[in-house]
């Protein structure tokens, strides 16, 4: 008998095929070209733009918006990819309502900005598609540079390093390239194995080795990777999970958002992926969100997100928080775990009731369980690091670290947001700065 | 409520939207539709001389240029007049007139520039019923190259002299179609004046070419890799049509020659200005082939509207009333100062007004470190180019300056008297006359 989603348990199946593939088709589908033109033409082309200024890469939005308008979203692409090499994915996943959308002069006039994300992915996946990769690499400098990490910040790291002519090797832990990109973000936000096709389209480049399945401890150590080159760009992300920290929290059904996301994105077929009947996810970013809606799109009966503050304080974006609200998950706030209850595995999970400040306001609530997406931040992992800094590696705005000769950018290092887009900022500008310092 | 019957040289319509001479007005189908949609009259798509008709392209007759979200601002085309019998012209006309008695119908006409021609047709066509006819000494495509059209608008005395038979031949008022492919309005304004016209239209189509196929390297409209120059018209031309009427209606000699005002009026406000300019009616054509006939609908509820608001009673009651201050530059006040001001609480920060003062003008607009945008009274000239280019109406206007305040520019109070050109002393004329 199949399942639906009133069967108890973990269990896969719950949906049809057709009602999974409905649910994890695009987010936000690439405009066409009529509606791309429709939206270039509310850009007013303003002077040094507040949204350039929100955009962590800096990307020229009005310039490369006009460039669409005009009918060269070519040309537009390559003002984004200036800045922005992974500008295809930041289309995709960039929290735009609150960073160049929320500063659009007419989200100020209108209360609806120009549509920046969804016209920059018409721009990049113009030339991604058309398998154009519009930069040449600079003549061979003899210079060699390990990058640990090919997330975005490593990526992007590789490719401007590889544009100025340095021979670069990435190393990922993964057995594929991309990191975060590949593997933890909602599937519905890069569907048709974008994320993949992205990094193939990034190593037309040149002058960049991927190598997978290498990690910094099991074979792969700092110091021989100093030793064996010129520079050093660490970009290796947060490998660890925060704990809850309750009773119970070892009991089977409880597992890392993080790795349930994970599996998601690398499922060949939805319908054989279990999904609880009852599931609770903990936490208030973007993470949690994915985990959530994810849950219900995957069949899941009761989704229930619960984040210990308020939800002004949660990391996920109004337009998350909304997004999640309109898939079915129900989002309380202002309850931390307490226990995780259930004889081997978790059958339900109890809260405290708190105030904003985190006190206990004596009631309780608890939830059936039968699966809990844990997702309350990620730690750093790893031994003989540079030196850290709140737990993160230290770096300067150039993004060096305590160790000459080694970089470091993205979530593992002091300094960003844990975006996307961040990381990818911050590996564009250790790469030049690691130019820099090699060719002075 | 307002009354919008109009009276233009004897004729009576509904209202003054009338269509003008194109496309719309080619047949009985379109025109029977035009008065049911509420246009007060029609001036029929032009009358050539009987036989076998004109023939048109068999590729695009239009070309156009576009605004923001594909508005369309300027239309040209390279059709040519009537392609259908004259004699089924002059059926459906007849049956349209005698269906619409109230409606005005006007009859534009063009035949090669003989006493004869002109003189055979205009009786066989006021047969119809017609309320008065219109020359039209405007098309500058096609039938200019045959000598007719703005081939004659363009040459004073065959106005003169063709307005002339027009009037010998007809008893029923005659309209002067004005073509704007000239250097100065007045000359074949005077003309028609001068040949007994009751009136004229303006403006016809503007030569122009609306965009290059930059694959062929041709023209478009691009017939089988060639164009040519069109006729021009839509919301792009109406200040060069409101200038040149303007200077028909403020010169003494041709002050009191009717004028039916055409050229990109879109809206009610266009009409109410052409009329307030010295039109007596307006014209309208491609406002119609943008929308269809329904926008009429908005031409007169807004028209009665803001007649209601300001208090006239008739069209004639505005009609003509900025024409006396339509001057010279040398007779502006010189002594009149205004500065920009730019309202924080309308300003939306996109920085245009900055953009355009700092790199364009006078470097007169300040912006601060989180986007506040302030005018420089010590080096605003009041050009006008930051309202001009601020996408939020009224949020940048003139604040005018009262006898006696400091203007900071000029570091001297301004003056209560008027002083213009024809007497600073930077006028050297002024000071050879001393």
């Amino acid at each position: 008998m199949s399942k639906t989603p009133f069967s108890e348990g973990i269990t896969a199946g719950r949906l049809s095929a057709a009602e999974l593939s409905e649910n994890f088709g695009d987010l936000h589908p690439r405009f066409d070209d009529h509606e791309a033109l429709v939206a270039a033409d509310r850009c007013y082309f303003c002077h040094d733009a507040p949204c350039m200024t929100a955009c962590p890469t800096d990307i020229d939005i009005p310039l490369f918006i006009r460039q669409i308008a005009t009918g060269t979203p070519e040309a537009a692409a390559r003002t984004i990819f200036d800045q922005n090499i992974l500008g295809g994915m930041c289309a995709r996943v960039c929290p735009t309502e609150t960073l160049c959308e929320e500063v659009c002069v007419r989200e100020t006039a209108e209360g609806k900005p120009v549509e920046i994300g969804r016209l920059q992915r018409y721009a990049t996946d113009t030339l991604v598609d058309a398998g154009v990769h519009p930069f040449k690499r600079a003549a061979a400098t003899g210079k060699k540079v390990a990058v640990v990490g090919a997330g975005p910040a490593g990526l992007a790291a590789a490719h401007r390093l590889a544009m100025h002519g340095h021979d670069v090797t990435v190393y990922d832990a993964r057995p594929k390239a991309g990191g975060l990109n590949e593997f933890g973000i909602a599937a519905y936000k890069s569907v048709d194995g974008f994320a993949a096709r992205e990094v193939d389209w990034l190593l037309k480049i040149g002058g960049i080795t991927i190598e997978t399945g290498r990690a910094l401890g099991a074979g792969l150590s700092l110091d021989g990777l100093k030793a064996t080159h010129d520079a050093v760009f660490l970009g290796i992300g947060l490998g660890g999970v925060n704990a809850l920290g309750v009773d119970g929290e070892d009991k089977d059904g409880v597992e890392a958002a993080v790795d349930f996301i994970a599996e998601l994105r690398q499922a060949s077929d939805l319908a054989s992926l279990p999904i609880g009947r009852d599931v609770v996810v903990i936490g208030g970013g973007m993470t949690a969100v994915d985990a959530a809606v994810q849950a219900k799109l995957l069949g899941a009966l009761n989704v229930s997100l619960v984040y210990r503050r308020g939800r002004d304080r949660m990391n996920a974006s109004e337009f998350e928080q909304d997004l999640a609200a309109s898939k079915g998950v129900r989002i309380i706030t202002n309850a931390s775990p307490k226990a995780v209850i259930g004889n081997g595995a978790v059958r339900e999970i109890e809260f405290a009731y708190t105030d904003d400040d985190l006190n206990p306001t004596g009631d309780t609530i608890r939830l059936a369980a039968d699966q809990v997406f844990k997702a309350i931040g990620q730690t750093l992992e790893g031994e003989g690091l540079p030196a850290l800094e709140r737990g993160k590696i230290k770096v300067d705005d150039a993004g060096r670290s305590s160790v000459a000769g080694i970089w470091a950018g993205g979530d593992c290092a002091t300094g960003g947001d844990d975006l996307t887009v961040t990381a990818v900022a911050e590996g564009r500008d250790a790469a030049e700065d690691i130019h820099a310092t090699l060719m002075a | 409520m307002a009354d919008l019957t109009s009276e233009f040289i004897g004729i009576k319509s509904p209202n003054p939207f009338w269509l003008a001479s194109a496309p719309p007005t080619d047949k009985e189908y379109n025109v029977r539709r035009a008065f049911e949609a509420g246009w007060g009259g029609v001036v029929w798509k032009t009358l050539g001389e009987a036989g076998p008709p004109v023939v048109n392209v068999n590729g695009p007759r239009y070309g156009a240029i576009h605004g923001a979200d594909r508005r369309l601002l300027g239309l040209n085309n390279i059709e040519l007049i009537t392609d259908r019998p004259l004699e089924v012209n002059l059926e459906e006309m007849t049956r349209v007139k005698r269906d619409y008695p109230d409606h005005a119908l006007i009859a534009s006409v063009m035949v090669p520039c003989e006493e004869k021609a002109w003189k055979d047709i205009l009786p066989m066509i006021a047969e119809t019923g017609c309320d008065g006819f219109e020359l039209n000494f405007g098309c500058p495509h096609g039938m200019a190259e045959r000598g007719m059209g703005s081939a004659v608008g363009q040459v004073p005395e065959y106005i003169e002299m063709v307005t002339r038979w027009a009037k010998e031949a007809t008893g029923l008022p005659v309209i002067v179609k004005l073509t704007p492919n000239i250097t100065n309005i007045l000359y074949p304004a005077t003309a028609a004046l001068n040949g007994g016209a009751d009136a004229v239209s303006l403006i016809n189509t503007i030569n122009s070419i609306t965009s290059v196929n930059l694959d062929v390297m041709s023209p478009e409209p691009m017939i089988d890799g060639k164009g040519t120059h069109g006729g021009y018209c839509g919301p792009a031309v109406k200040p060069i049509a409101m200038n040149m009427v303007a200077e028909i209606a403020r010169n003494p000699e041709t002050a009191k020659l009717p004028i039916s005002g055409i050229g990109g009026v879109t809206t009610w406000r266009d009409a109410a200005e052409f009329m307030a300019l010295g039109a007596g009616n307006v014209q309208v054509c491609t406002a119609a082939m943008t929308y269809g006939f329904k926008i009429v609908q908005e031409m007169i509820s807004g028209l009665s509207q803001w007649m209601d608001e300001k208090g006239y009673e008739s069209t004639a009651d505005f009609v003509g009333m900025a024409t006396p201050n339509v001057t010279d530059w040398q007779y502006l006040n010189l002594n009149h100062v205004t500065k920009a001001v730019i309202n924080e609480e309308d300003c939306i920060k996109c920085g245009r007004c900055y953009a355009a003062c700092e790199d364009t003008s006078h470097q007169a607009i300040e912006m601060s470190e989180d986007r506040v945008f302030t005018v420089k009274d010590d080096e605003c000239v009041a050009c006008n180019l930051c309202v001009n280019v601020c996408p939020v109406e009224g949020c940048i206007t003139m604040k005018t300056l009262e006898p006696g305040d400091m203007d900071e520019r000029t570091g001297q109070p301004v003056s209560p008297d008027y002083g213009n050109w024809t007497t600073h002393p930077n006028n050297p004329s002024v000071q050879a006359a001393e």
